[in-house]
C-alpha cells in the first residue's frame, strides 16, 4: 500500500503524487517534530531546506529536479551547563522586509541570516528559571509582521522586535499563557474580514492560545486541550488546523473556540503540519509513516450570519514505509509537491504530482 | 532531551543483556548454580539501592561510552570475564535490541510497559532469592512513583531522548532479519496494521460539527493502513498483565541468541553485496560458546571461586584481532568483500567494532558518572 486517493471533487493535476529524487544529508534526522522547513524562493528557483540532525542543523540549498547546490552546517551554541546541546527546531521567517533563520536548542535562541552565514542575534536561556526536574529549551518558532515568537519549556512565549535590517533585534514580550512546555505556533497575515486572531500558540497539554499580535499581544481566546500534546498547528483564514498526539487533526474556529472538524487521521503521533495557504491544502504527516494531504475550504450554512463553516475533505495519502516520519512540508505555493524527513533517514524524500 | 530517559535506558539496557547471558550459559550447560551465582551477582548490582536512587535522579542521559562503561563493570560483577571485543558484540545486541523495542512502542508511555517487562522477567530468573525479589520490587515500586505521574507529552520527550540515543545505529542481528522485523538495511519493519495504540481511533473518519457543536456530517477516507482497536491496556501497577510483548525474553531454547552481528555501511552497493554473500559468522556463532564452555576446566577449590571468561568470538585469536584493528571513529567506509574468508571475517569485526562507537562529547561531568562508577566498584 503506497498511495491512497480519494474520490473528491476534480481536482486536475493534484492528486497523483510519484517519487522524485531524494537529496541526501550530511546527518540523519533527528526524532522530533515539525523537523524540517523549507524556503521557498521562486524568484532564483531555488529551494532551501533545514533539518535538525542533533547538535547540529543541516541547511541545503536545491535547485529544480532535487539537485542540491549547497549546504551548510549550524551548531548549536555552547553556553553554560555540561552536556553538548541539542537543537530543538530549525525554522526560517519570512518577516516584511527580511528572512530570518532561526535556531532552538536547549541553551537558547540563535538568528541568522536567512542563508545562515552570520549569526545576528543570541538570545541565552535564563538558568535562573532552570526546574531540576524538567529540562530548559526552547521549541516553537514562528514569524508574525516584525516580530518573531519563541516558546518555552516553561510555557512562556518570547516576541522578539525584528528590524528591517541588523543586528538591533530586541525581546519586546514574554507572553505567559501556557501551563506546560511550548510545541508549536503558528500565524497568519491579519484578515481583512473581522477575524482578528494572527498568532496561534501550542503546548504539551494540548491547550491552544489565539492572539492577536501587535506592540501587546492580546490573548483572545483559549481553546482547551483533552490530555493529549498538540505536536503541531497552522492557522489558515483563522481556522487553527491542529495536530495531537493521539494521531487526530482537528479545525476550530478561532474567534469562538469552536471545533467543527475531527479527524481520525493517523495511527501514531503527528509530527507536522503544513499549508499551501493560497489553495487551502493542509498536509499532515505522522509516527505511522503515512502523510495525508486534505483540501480545506469554508463553508456558509444558509441563512446564517454567524462565521463560516470550515470543510475538509481528504485528496491524497502516500506510505513511506519504514519510516518514523519526523517532518514534512509543501515545496510550493500551490501544494503540488512536498518534501518528507524521517528518524534516523540520511536523506530528504521528496513528492511532485507535476 | 529529558532529564527522565536515563533509567529507562538503563533498566532496559541491563535486561537485555541479562536475557542474552541467561541463555548462553543455560544453552551451554553452564553447572545451574554457576550460572545462577553470576546472573545473581549482576542483579544484586544492577539494583542495588543506592545505586537506583542515584540513577532516579532528574538528569541528562550519558554519553554512550559512559553507559557502555556501566556495562563493562556490570557484566563483571561477577566470576564472569569478557574480554573487550566481546563485550562490544554484546553490548551491539543490547542496543539494537532496545531500539527496536522503543521504535515499536505503540505510544510513548508504552516504554514504561517495556521496562516492566524487563523487570518481570528478571523476577522470573531469581524466584529463589526473596532478598533480590524485594530489591527488584522496590525499583518496580520507584519507577511507578516517579513515572506515574508524567504527562502524555513528558513521555513523548522521553521517547525522543532515547531515539536520539540510538539514531545512527543500524546494525543488522539475525534473529530480528529472521523474524523480518528488521530489513537487510539494518532499519526496522514499522507494520501499518494491526491494533492501534490504546487511546487511538481507528484512522479512516472525517467528523464534521456545525457551530452549536452538533455532528453534521461523517465521511470516511482511505487511510491507507489496515488497522483495528486497540484489544485492552496494558497494566502500570507492580503486579500485572502488561499486554505488550515488547521488552520479553524473545530468547529461548528453541530460539537461540543469535549473537552474529554485521554492520551496514552507507554504500548502497556494498548494502547489495553484503546481503548476497554467506557470513561466516553465522554459521560458527552457535557453537563458539560451547567450545569455549565445553573445554573449560572448573577446578574445585577452597579458595574464591575461579572465574571464566565469555568470548563472543570463535578463537581468541579472533577476538584479539578484532579488539586490535578497531577504528578510532565510526567507520562508513565501504568495505569490499574479499575472496578470503578470513580476511572478510576481520573486515566486518572491524567495521562491526566501528559501527557504533561514536566519538562523542562527553554529556555528562566527570564527577557525576565516576560517583556511579566508585559507588559500582564498593560493591
Amino acid at each position: 500500500m503506497v498511495a491512497a486517493d480519494s474520490e473528491g471533487p476534480s481536482d486536475p493535476g493534484v492528486r497523483m503524487f510519484r517519487r522524485q529524487r531524494s537529496i541526501p544529508l550530511r546527518g540523519s534526522a533527528a526524532a522530533l517534530s515539525n523537523n524540517l522547513s523549507v524556503l521557498q524562493l521562486p524568484v532564483c528557483n531555488l529551494t532551501h531546506f533545514g533539518v535538525v540532525h542533533g547538535p547540529s542543523a543541516q541547511l541545503l540549498s536545491v535547485a529544480p529536479e532535487g539537485v542540491p547546490l549547497a549546504q551548510r552546517q549550524l551548531h548549536a551554541k555552547e553556553g553554560a551547563g555540561v552536556s553538548s546541546p541539542l537543537i530543538t527546531q530549525v525554522h526560517w521567517c519570512a518577516l516584511p522586509f527580511r528572512v530570518l533563520l532561526v535556531l532552538t536548542s536547549h541553551r537558547g535562541i540563535q538568528m541568522y541570516e536567512s542563508d545562515g552565514s552570520v549569526m545576528v542575534y543570541w538570545h541565552a536561556l535564563d538558568s535562573r528559571d532552570a526546574s531540576p526536574v524538567q529540562a530548559m529549551f526552547a521549541r516553537g518558532i514562528a514569524s508574525c509582521g516584525h516580530f518573531i515568537c519563541v516558546g518555552m519549556w516553561s510555557g512562556r512565549v518570547l516576541v522578539f522586535d525584528i528590524p528591517a535590517k541588523g543586528p538591533n533585534i530586541v525581546l519586546s514580550e514574554e507572553l505567559a499563557g501556557h501551563p506546560t512546555s511550548v510545541t508549536d505556533i503558528a500565524s497568519e497575515p491579519a484578515q481583512e474580514q473581522d477575524c482578528m486572531a494572527d498568532v496561534v500558540t501550542a503546548d504539551d497539554s494540548g491547550l491552544l492560545c489565539v492572539w492577536r499580535s501587535g506592540p501587546e499581544f492580546k490573548l483572545l481566546t483559549r481553546i482547551p486541550g483533552f490530555g493529549v500534546p498538540c505536536t503541531s498547528v497552522q492557522l489558515w483564514k483563522g481556522i487553527a488546523a491542529v495536530g495531537y498526539g493521539n494521531g487526530q487533526v482537528r479545525l476550530y474556529e478561532t474567534s469562538t473556540g469552536a471545533l467543527h472538524v475531527q479527524i481520525n487521521a493517523h495511527a501514531r503521533a503527528i509530527c507536522a503540519l503544513d499549508l499551501a495557504p493560497e489553495v487551502g491544502k493542509l498536509l499532515s504527516a505522522a509516527e505511522d509513516t503515512f502523510v495525508h494531504i486534505w483540501k480545506l475550504s469554508k463553508r456558509t450554512e444558509s441563512g446564517c450570519t454567524e462565521p463560516s463553516l470550515p470543510q475538509v475533505e481528504h485528496c491524497h495519502g502516500e506510505c513511506v514505509p519504514d519510516t518514523q516520519v519526523c517532518g514534512a512540508r509543501f515545496c510550493d505555493p500551490s501544494g503540488s509537491s512536498f518534501a518528507v524527513t524521517g528518524y534516523d533517514l540520511a536523506e530528504i524524500l521528496t513528492f511532485s504530482s507535476e | 532531551m529529558s532529564v527522565r530517559a536515563l533509567p529507562l535506558l538503563f533498566l532496559n539496557l541491563g535486561g537485555e543483556m541479562l536475557y542474552i547471558l541467561d541463555q548462553r550459559l543455560r544453552a551451554q550447560n553452564i553447572p545451574g548454580d554457576k550460572a545462577r551465582r553470576v546472573l545473581h551477582d549482576i542483579i544484586l548490582t544492577m539494583f542495588n539501592k543506592s545505586f537506583i536512587e542515584e540513577l532516579l535522579k532528574p538528569q541528562e542521559l550519558y554519553s554512550k561510552k559512559a553507559l557502555r562503561t556501566i556495562y563493562d563493570r556490570l557484566a563483571h560483577a561477577s566470576i564472569m570475564k569478557l574480554n573487550q571485543a566481546s563485550m562490544d558484540k554484546l553490548y551491539d545486541l543490547m542496543t539494537m535490541a532496545l531500539k527496536y523495542q522503543v521504535l515499536l512502542c505503540p505510544r510513548p508511555k508504552d516504554v514504561l510497559l517495556v521496562t516492566f517487562n524487563h523487570l518481570d522477567t528478571i523476577k522470573g530468573l531469581i524466584q529463589d532469592n526473596p532478598a533480590l525479589l524485594h530489591l527488584v520490587d522496590e525499583t518496580l515500586r520507584q519507577l511507578i512513583e516517579v513515572y506515574g505521574g508524567l504527562s502524555a507529552g513528558e513521555f513523548q520527550l522521553i521517547r525522543q531522548t532515547l531515539l536520539t540515543f540510538f539514531q545512527d545505529l543500524h546494525i543488522r542481528v539475525s534473529l530480528f532479519l529472521k523474524d523480518k522485523v528488521q530489513n537487510s538495511n539494518g532499519r526496522f519493519v514499522l507494520p501499518v496494521s494491526g491494533p492501534v495504540p490504546w487511546g487511538i481511533e481507528v484512522p479512516g473518519l472525517i467528523r464534521m460539527f456545525d457551530n452549536k457543536g452538533e455532528e453534521v456530517r461523517r465521511v470516511e477516507f482511505p487511510h491507507g493502513g489496515n488497522y483495528v482497536t486497540a484489544p485492552k491496556e496494558g497494566s502500570f501497577e507492580v503486579y500485572g498483565d502488561r499486554v505488550l510483548k515488547l521488552g520479553t525474553n524473545m530468547y529461548s531454547v528453541n530460539r537461540p541468541v543469535e549473537t552474529h552481528t554485521s554492520g551496514t555501511s552507507k554504500n548502497l552497493s556494498s548494502q547489495a553485496q553484503q546481503s548476497i554473500a554467506p557470513n561466516p559468522l553465522a554459521k560458527e556463532e552457535l557453537n563458539f560458546l560451547a567450545k569455549l564452555m565445553g573445554g573449560m576446566e572448573i577446578k574445585k577449590t577452597s579458595g574464591p571461586e575461579p572465574g571464566f571468561r565469555l568470548n563472543l568470538f570463535t578463537t581468541d585469536e579472533e577476538e584479539e584481532q578484532a579488539a586490535l584493528t578497531r577504528p578510532e571513529e565510526l567507520s562508513h567506509e565501504v568495505v569490499n568483500i574479499q575472496a578470503t574468508q578470513d580476511q572478510q571475517r576481520n573486515q566486518e569485526l572491524a567495521r562491526i567494532m566501528g559501527e557504533f562507537e561514536v566519538m562523542d562529547q562527553p554529556r555528562w561531568s566527570a564527577s557525576k558518572g565516576d560517583d556511579l562508577l566508585a559507588m559500582m566498584d564498593e560493591l
